[in-house]
């Protein structure tokens, strides 16, 4: 509250810190804090008060932002749902919006959405064209029947979209910020990998997590980038190169873009709602002038395999500081070190986490280490080789969903194993991460159960601020019906 | 035959060298040990030992190898430690360019290839003290390989090394890595101690070829790798702080044969363990072998309280790293003249080519001075560059008296200073008797106006705190060097009348008895008779009688 008033005394004065002084924010729990617990969701960090804080956070600090709070995620941001956390799960606000809700509980048809060129319009439907739209079973209780935010970092998503705060940083992985975007109606922006400090984010995947920015408009995103980009001495992967600020031009035009719309993301399970909003919004290009054209990304379908070898690695790496030796958990047991070592890493982690532990430790075994990690790292070369052949063809940015559809209910989600789901969920995303390159995922429409649908866009290393230019484009054209805490809840 | 004077000289070498083995690393208890014991392998069998070492230096920088924190010795526990170096979840490394360079010298002045782009390894094992679970390494492209390290065997005191050897040992490679924090175990509380401020620390792992067989060559390696760090201030080569350790692998067949197996010994914090642990191992070795048993590839440790290398009960599993490459370090790049960026300045990356043109003269070559030059024996000059206060002091005598011969300078310091500091229990650095006073009694002697034998005196008188020049002193005690030949030939014929038995027993072709005569002339004359003249007429004398 503190900093807060203070904002508002260097506000009133006319001297703002930045244009961002004094606003909300809020913290995936894996961005460390000064003083502030930062679990991770993790019973192994569930005492841990972190001497430091993140260079994002401090950047953010400075700039005048007053910091909320930490947000639920998954255990060490493994996880697709934000369902796998010491603190249980982050629930989508969706949920109890009245749009949604009415049609759950049978009062109402389904939304029929018509995507024209130009404009989303929603009405009812005719009886003729009722159908039964979800999966989930009509006769659930209003109890069990709320849906997923989205993950790992939900927590953060949920944040935004309920204007709990205005911005939210989460990490991104393979989509862990891009997917909750989706489900949640707000827009999440995963950086070029090297242009933000990773310098205080917990790392699960250090070749691929990218600090990244949840907001309720591109121009947010664009002004908190602003704040946290640039070159950290503390994290030797981000760019030397000066990083040349940026705000977004107001008249926009994509006459000169070209789009591509890579095939390979036309996959089997996409709803027809995505598809509808993804057909939609490629049209949408192409009626202001942007051309528009398909694209091959043939590798990016081994995108998801490829993750699961290396990022059980880098885990395997990562998590063997958790000893319980110098912080977090400590088990009571422990007859000799290795005995306590095994105790507190048996209490402190989930299975997930012993799992991909387990997984990672196989795979860098000497013998193994040519058949998995190399083959594996192989495979992330093609990907990115995908990725520059289709930006040096002359392809500005790439134009796919986000997810299959809109958010799952939590109990169809928990249905499938931790694994299952992040293979499902991260198909679209976790290509980006292997090439490093900017992705944002823009909420374009609801879907026919009322709930938000985010498409992605894709553009090549550091080109993140024509990727954003384009977005804000985007935005402008489709305006979508955010949640409303008043009205929707 | 030995002449008598040359068989003091030797003695008094040996001596010396002795007691310099036994300021510098106090080997003179094992050293005849080492030696029975491989004279006794020598006739019981044709085994040849292969040696190779590993060797952890740790850079000499003020801050750590990725991160900020101090490097200092004995600071309080756990008082140096960055958050990174504790594994503080969200830390990153950030590689100091100081140890790149020290890295870089330490390969030009090991004649290594510098490896322009060198990537950094995770090596995974828990240990209590290693905070993160896995070292930073260079396992796969190190800064650099394929080197060579030139030295010289010479140990008076072992008969296989007697006669100075030169000897080139090939450098696998040279890596950067991490050193680990310490645990101390209190046995009593059952608790282990950590203590991190060592955690973190950047070490050069030095990997040599197997070229070694012997205990003394590879101790000739370490002690001339030490000087090699030290005159490149790459690491201060403390062995009794941990700053230098050595492993030692070692392995033992019979010519022709395939490599044996072999065992490795760690942690060996002087070089006398070095030594003596190789020993350890090649006579274990043997004892399997010959008792017909199998040698297991293992690691030990040193116990210095028994001289034995036992089993590390810890490791005996067989250990896989699960390597992979450090995604927080992007690939280190180092530059040469010929393609140093244009956009960076100087600071700002490392180029090979200027550190060349900064190593100082290295050890080998200042040896090859002193004897192609200044005409030192191999020995002599070996034990001025392992010396440099001794090396010092050498240098002022000559800077005070520059028409003195080196040879004689050296050989008056080497035999007679140095035999009284020994004596005394000091450093030459603590010595009183001035260079300047020191080159008097040279040129005196140089001047054939005393023998060795007074000079010995002299030296010693001085050093006792005699303040009178050297020619006063000379004057006082009378003792000029005799001229005379006639005194001589009294001397002489004194000496065969009064030791009829030695003459007899020389005639019988017992050549020792003729030193009892050189004696006799000796200590009539006060000393003060060259030894050679002397041998000449006495044996003139001899001949003549008979």
């Amino acid at each position: 509250m503190s900093r807060a008033a203070e904002a508002d005394r260097r506000i009133s004065a006319g001297q703002p810190l930045s244009q961002l002084d004094g606003i909300p924010v809020a913290f995936k729990d894996n961005f460390c804090t000064k003083g502030v617990k930062t679990s991770c969701g993790s019973r192994m960090l569930r005492n841990f008060y972190p001497p430091y804080s993140a260079t994002v956070v401090q950047r953010l600090a400075g700039k005048g932002t007053v910091m909320m709070g930490k947000t639920n995620m998954d255990e060490f941001a493994m996880g697709s749902g934000s369902v796998d956390s010491i603190y249980g799960p982050s629930r989508n606000p969706w949920s109890r919006s009245v749009r949604y809700r009415e049609r759950r509980l049978g009062d109402a048809e389904p939304l029929r959405v018509q995507a024209t060129s130009g404009q989303v319009s929603y009405s009812l439907p005719s009886s003729t064209e009722k159908q039964k739209t979800c999966e989930d079973d009509e006769t659930l209780s209003d109890e069990d029947d709320w849906l997923i935010a989205g993950g790992s970092s939900g927590g953060s998503a949920v944040a935004v979209a309920t204007g709990a705060s205005f911005i939210a940083l989460g990490s991104d992985t393979g989509g862990s910020v891009r997917n909750p975007a989706s489900y949640c109606g707000v827009f999440g922006y995963k950086p070029t990998y090297g242009l933000v400090s990773r310098h205080g984010l917990i790392p699960l995947v250090n070749s691929m997590d990218a600090p990244s920015i949840f907001a309720r408009s591109t121009d947010d995103l664009a002004a908190a980038l602003e704040i946290v980009a640039g070159h950290d001495i503390r994290d030797s992967t981000t760019v030397r190169e000066q990083y040349k600020p940026f705000s977004l031009p107001d008249d926009l035009s994509v006459k000169d873009l070209h789009v591509g719309i890579p095939t390979e993301y036309h996959a089997p399970g996409l709803s027809q709602g995505m598809l509808d909003a993804w057909s939609w919004v490629a049209d949408l290009f192409d009626n202001a002038g942007a051309k528009v054209s398909r694209v091959s990304l043939p590798h990016t379908q081994y995108s998801i395999v490829c993750y699961s070898v290396l990022c059980a690695c880098e885990v395997a790496s990562n998590m063997a500081r958790y000893d319980g030796i110098q912080f977090g958990h400590r088990s009571e047991q422990g007859s000799s070190t290795h005995a306590l070592y095994a105790a507190t890493r048996h209490e402190g982690f989930n299975d997930v986490v012993r799992g991909r532990i387990f997984a990672g430790n196989y795979f860098l075994l000497k013998r193994n280490y040519e058949k998995y990690f190399v083959k594996a790292q192989q495979v992330r070369q093609l990907i990115a080789e995908d990725y520059r052949h289709v930006f040096s063809s002359g392809v500005n940015v790439l134009l796919t969903p986000t997810t299959f559809g809109d958010a799952p209910s939590y109990r169809s989600f928990i249905g499938a194993d931790n694994r299952t789901r992040s293979m499902q969920e991260d198909v679209f995303t976790q290509p980006a991460n292997m090439a490093g390159i900017p992705a944002v995922s823009v909420p374009v429409m609801l879907s026919e159960r009322g709930l938000p649908l985010g498409l992605q866009l894709m553009a090549d290393n550091f080109h993140d601020k024509q990727l954003l230019t384009c977005a804000k484009w985007l935005e402008s054209q489709v305006n979508f019906p955010r949640f409303d805490p008043v009205t929707d809840s | 035959m030995a002449t008598p004077i040359a068989t003091k000289t030797f003695r008094s070498l040996k001596h010396n060298f002795l007691k310099i083995n036994n300021l510098l690393y106090t080997r003179i208890p094992f050293c005849k040990k080492k030696h029975q014991i491989i004279e006794t392998a020598k006739q019981a069998d044709q085994w040849q030992a292969v040696i190779g070492l590993e060797i952890h230096a740790q850079i000499n920088s003020a801050s750590k190898l990725f991160s900020g924190s101090g490097t200092s010795f004995s600071s309080v526990v756990n008082n140096q430690v960055a958050l990174f170096d504790a594994a503080i979840p969200g830390t990153l490394p950030v590689l100091n360019k100081k140890c790149v360079e020290a890295g870089v010298l330490t390969g030009l002045a090991l004649n290594c290839s510098i490896n322009k782009v060198s990537k950094f390894d995770r090596k995974h094992y828990f240990y209590a003290d290693l905070p993160a679970g896995y070292q930073i390494t260079q396992q796969r492209q190190p800064i650099a390989h394929n080197g060579r390290i030139n030295f010289t065997v010479f140990n008076p005191a072992s008969p296989k090394h007697t006669i100075p050897r030169d000897m080139s040992v090939g450098i696998i490679q040279l890596q950067l890595e991490q050193d680990s924090g310490k645990s101390l175990h209190d046995e009593d509380n059952q608790h282990t101690l950590v203590d991190l401020n060592r955690a973190g620390i950047a070490l050069m792992e030095i990997v040599t070829a197997p070229d070694m067989s012997d205990s003394e060559e590879a101790a000739a390696l370490v002690k001339e790798l030490q000087l090699v760090l030290q005159a490149i201030d790459t690491c201060n080569c403390k062995m009794e702080e941990g700053s230098l350790r050595v492993d030692a692998n070692v392995s033992i067949h019979r010519p022709g044969e395939p490599l044996g197996v072999r065992t490795e010994v760690k942690n060996l914090n002087s070089i006398r363990f070095v030594a003596k642990a190789i020993n350890y191992e090649i006579a274990e070795h043997k004892r399997i072998l010959e008792s017909g048993g199998v040698i297991v590839n293992e690691t030990k440790s040193f116990d210095f309280k028994t001289g034995k290398t036992v089993s590390m009960r810890d490791k005996e599993m067989k250990q896989d790293y699960r390597f992979m490459p450090e995604p927080n370090l992007p690939p280190l790049r180092v530059y040469d003249n010929s393609d140093f960026p244009t956009t960076k300045k100087s600071s700002q990356a490392i180029n090979i080519d200027t550190l060349r043109a900064a190593l100082p003269v290295l050890p080998a070559e200042k040896r090859h001075h002193l004897v192609h030059q200044q005409g030192l024996s191999v020995a002599h000059a070996l034990m001025l560059v392992a010396d440099d206060d001794l090396m010092q002091y050498y240098n002022s005598v000559l800077a005070a008296s520059p028409h003195l011969t080196p040879k004689l300078v050296m050989s008056v310091l080497a035999t007679d200073l140095l035999a009284c500091l020994y004596k005394a229990k000091l450093a030459i650095s603590d010595c009183y008797l001035l260079p300047r006073l020191f080159a008097e009694v040279c040129s005196l002697l140089q001047a054939e106006a005393i023998t060795t034998t007074t000079t010995t005196k002299l030296i010693q008188l001085m050093f006792n705190g005699e303040t009178l020049p050297p020619a006063d002193i000379i004057e006082n005690y009378e003792w000029h060097k005799i001229t005379d030949r006639a005194e001589i030939q009294r001397h002489c014929e004194e000496a065969v009348e009064r030791n009829p038995k030695a003459v007899r027993k020389y005639r019988e072709g017992k050549p020792r008895y003729f030193t009892k005569l050189v004696y006799h002339v000796q200590t009539k004359s006060n000393g003060c008779t060259d030894p050679l003249v002397v041998t000449e007429i006495l044996k003139k004398l001899i001949s003549e009688v008979s």
